[in-house]
């Protein structure tokens, strides 16, 4: 994976020190408080319900050992022994300190990392395919242009101060995993059809929050050197026009929605016309450097079959189920990439311990070249795994409640974290992820049902994914109670589509009652082999509607 | 107002007209006003214009020849918009002056800077707590930039960097 | 600062210390960390005495995000009547081990 080199260390470096000087000014009266906060922001630093928030980007949800136990050590010096990763394949601590901030920065540039762009009105974390790399159906690494495009982001001048947010995803593979057209701009890496020569695909408008939109082609074919001035000219647009005039309309979608993707297209090509590319683009020997950090580790040759795997998984059924659930086809022979869930039944989405960072740290240093990924559905991945080694890291992660074979399934909930920490919330999601958990915990159960996804936003904002979830909950306030929207047949794939509402919203107790008639119509009306998705598409939201207003009856 | 550029606070030789009034040397006129003022111009004299941050650079092009400065307003500190705006004026050949006015933060001087701003020109409240120190120590508080044709002063490019390196033949991490 | 929001009597002031982000009360004797110090505000004069208290401490940046929050009596300390707020003065639901719940055993 990527290593700085002295000038990604200086400027990382003196981000930290400007950040101090922030601080300093804030307090000493030079910056006001509303001065001072877009400030933080840009620096990963919420204020929360219980305390500051600091978010640390991992950049397409890369990540090294080393890192990892830095994490574990900032958990336990600098907060409460434990950290949260998110959809945005980062991770937060809950509870910092304003005063110890500029500390815990400079213990992530010890690591090569950073909170830059965490948040504010700018480029944030570029994120990607968390198989990057290693997925049997990939057309080419999405990484090296990742780390391109996090290099170009980062206190790009021009496009520090955007009207709101903008996120670009990475994908590089013919399946999506990266939830590419829930992006502000989406880059896939395709084959030109004549040529055969590797370019992008370029997606925007995509979003989720109040106003969930897909994201449209803006560019079907992008020329691989020409990356960066298209980025440039895209953002460029958007600085200008963008709306500034309301809040909830300044994300790119809306420009694009309402102006229209031909008129959008236009005013980015001529844009781009106009942009002397040599002077903008990274020249090939600097995008061949990058991707040099990103080649192949050191695999061995090996048989497409463990005997070794096979065997322990007949003495050991629960190995099985493990093996069946969070392994995942690699390119490489002999090889696999082991999804660690980090939805332990009853536990919460995406938190871990210091202790349980520095165990798996250990891990992707003996079984996995010494890399980790971070998946946008809060779960981590070991992805340089041995067949034959995959019976010793289950027992591993199992001592440390780590090894719950459930990757995709019911219980592998997406949430956010909800009103329990979040200033935005207008409701809890961490308890609702935590019943329905253990509301659907039996894993013979669980396997009976097969692939769904659940995503849970505590607020409109969508941080986690609700609209994109097979079953999506949305956590709203209703005459100061907590009171849950219930949408299914949500999809984040490349057959992406939005989840349509079941009915009212419900009691946070009604709502295992209502997945379940959910769950039981896609049981009683499913045909051979079809997913929860699947059956949803073919049977409509009708039957799904009726069973979900039996309960709505109840609690009318 | 403090008017202040990289080397520090600086007097402002120019004159802000709501009228058509061409009496001072270097006058700045709206947007509106700016074919008549051209028009009307004594030799010697120099004309800016002031536009708001609506104002595309497209407007201005035809006069880039006879204009000695723009000044391009931020509404707030926080609204990036004109440096775009200063982007593509720079980008289409304007080699006049140019100022960002409004409440920016010293934090911003080096974007400003970066996408072709010389001067800023800060409302009173702004600049009473924020002396012209904390500009000139932001100006360079960040030393490199990754951004190519971004870079001004001493900020270095990244990418410029590591492509003379590789020409020298050292410095392959790899 | 921003105009305070006026809620129904009895009110208690809120804020976050500014360096240290920790939720903090206003209390007889300055800020306190526990909610069962929370100086209690029944009437429109102590509440104008809250919000005075809160834009001076705001000014000399010791507290931001300074807000009344309606309260009920429970045992005679202040419970806030509101979810978020009530989340706020105890700790996550989710982490009984954290927060004020854990500091104060409340």
């Amino acid at each position: 994976m990527y290593r700085y080199d002295e000038f990604d260390e200086r400027l990382v470096r003196e981000r930290v020190a400007q950040f101090a000087s922030q601080v300093a000014r804030r307090i000493d009266g030079s910056l006001t408080d509303a001065e001072f906060l877009p400030l933080r922001l840009k620096n990963g630093l919420y204020l929360q319900l219980h305390s500051y928030m600091l978010r640390i980007a991992i950049p397409y949800g890369t990540l090294h050992a080393r890192q990892l136990r830095q994490l574990a050590r900032i958990a336990d010096e600098y907060d409460r022994g434990y950290g949260h990763f998110t959809t945005r394949t980062n991770l937060q601590f809950n509870w910092s300190k304003l005063k110890d901030v500029p500390t815990v920065l400079g213990l992530l540039a010890d690591v090569e990392m950073h909170c830059i762009q965490t948040s504010g009105n700018c480029i944030r974390n570029v994120t990607a395919d968390q198989f990057a790399g290693v997925a049997y159906d990939e057309i080419e690494d999405p990484r090296p242009i990742a780390e391109l495009i996090r290099q170009w982001s980062t206190l790009h001048p021009e496009f520090e101060w955007l009207g709101r947010k903008f996120k670009i995803a990475v994908s590089g593979a013919t399946h999506d995993r990266a939830v590419v057209k829930s992006h502000d701009l989406g880059v896939r890496i395709v084959r030109d059809a004549k040529s055969g020569a590797a370019g992008y695909e370029i997606l925007v408008g995509g979003g989720l929050g109040r106003t969930p939109l897909a994201a449209q082609v803006l560019r079907e074919f992008l020329p691989r050197e020409d990356l960066l001035a298209y980025l440039e000219a895209t953002l460029r647009v958007y600085n200008l026009d963008g709306r500034r005039d309301n809040k909830y309309k300044a994300r790119i979608k809306i420009l694009v929605h309402e102006i229209g993707i031909e008129a959008f297209r236009a005013l980015v090509e001529e844009e781009f016309a106009r942009i002397d590319k040599a002077r903008v683009n990274a020249d090939p020997q600097e995008q061949a450097r990058i991707a040099a950090y990103f080649a192949p580790p050191a695999y061995q040759d090996l048989p497409e079959v463990s005997r070794k795997l096979e065997e322990a998984q007949i003495r050991d059924p629960e190995l099985a189920r493990f093996v069946e659930h969070n392994l995942f086809r690699h390119k490489r022979r002999g090889y696999t990439a082991v999804t660690i869930s980090l939805k332990p039944i009853g536990g919460t989405p995406g938190d871990m311990s210091s202790e349980q960072m520095r165990v798996v740290a250990d891990l992707a240093e003996k079984y996995s070249f010494d890399e980790l990924r971070v998946t946008h559905a809060q779960n981590l991945v070991l992805p340089y795994v041995r067949l034959d080694d995959v019976a010793e890291v289950y027992a591993a992660l199992k001592a440390h409640d780590l090894a719950t074979a459930n990757v995709g399934q019911i219980t592998d909930i997406i949430a956010c974290p909800g009103l329990d920490y979040c200033s935005l919330a207008t409701a809890r999601s961490i308890p609702i992820a935590q019943a329905l958990s253990k509301h659907f915990a039996d894993p013979e159960k669980q396997k009976e049902i097969g692939e769904v996804s659940i995503k849970i936003s505590g607020c409109i904002n969508a941080c986690g994914h609700h609209h994109v979830g097979n079953i999506g909950i949305l956590g709203l306030e209703k005459k100061g109670v907590e009171s849950y929207q219930i949408t299914i047949g949500g999809d984040p794939s490349e057959t992406y589509a939005l989840g349509e509402l079941l009915g009212p919203g419900l009691p946070a107790e009604y709502v295992p009652e209502a997945i379940d008639k959910v769950i039981a119509v896609y049981l009683a009306e499913r045909q051979q082999g079809e997913t929860f998705i699947e059956a949803y598409r073919r049977l409509g939201l009708d039957p799904f509607k009726a069973a979900f207003k039996e309960i709505a009856d109840v609690v009318a | 107002m403090l008017l202040l550029d990289r080397e520090g606070a600086k007097a402002d030789v120019w004159t802000r007209v709501e009228t058509l009034d061409l009496t001072a040397d270097n006058v700045i006129v709206a947007l509106a006003q700016l074919r008549d003022a051209l028009a009307a111009r004594r030799p010697g004299q120099h004309i800016g214009a002031a536009i708001d941050n609506t104002e595309r650079a497209a407007a201005l092009e035809p006069f880039f020849r006879e204009l000695a400065l723009i000044v391009i307003a931020f509404p707030t500190g926080y609204n990036g918009r004109g440096l775009s705006i200063a982007r593509q004026l720079r980008e289409r050949g304007f080699v006049g002056a140019l100022r960002a006015s409004g409440p920016l933060v010293s934090d911003q001087f080096p974007h400003a800077l970066a996408c072709g701003f010389d001067e800023i020109e800060l409302p009173d409240d702004s600049a009473k707590r924020q002396p012209v120190e904390q500009w000139l120590d932001a100006a360079q508080r960040i030393s490199v930039t990754y951004q190519r044709g971004y870079s001004y002063g001493a900020v270095t490019n990244i990418l410029e960097q590591r492509r003379a390196a590789r020409l020298a033949g050292v410095g392959n991490n790899v | 600062m921003a105009a305070v929001k006026r809620p129904p009597f009895p009110v208690i002031l809120v804020a976050n210390d500014l360096l240290e982000g920790e939720v903090v009360f206003a209390s007889e004797d300055g800020w306190s960390r526990d909610p069962r110090h929370a100086k209690v505000a029944l009437d429109e004069a102590a509440a104008q005495a809250l919000e005075t208290f809160a834009a001076r401490e705001f000014l000399h940046a010791k507290v931001v995000g300074a807000a009344l929050v309606d309260v009920e009596l429970r045992d005679g300390a202040p419970v806030p009547r509101h979810i978020r707020e009530a989340i706020r003065a105890s700790g996550p639901s989710t982490r009984p081990d954290l927060g004020k719940q854990a500091d104060f055993q409340i």
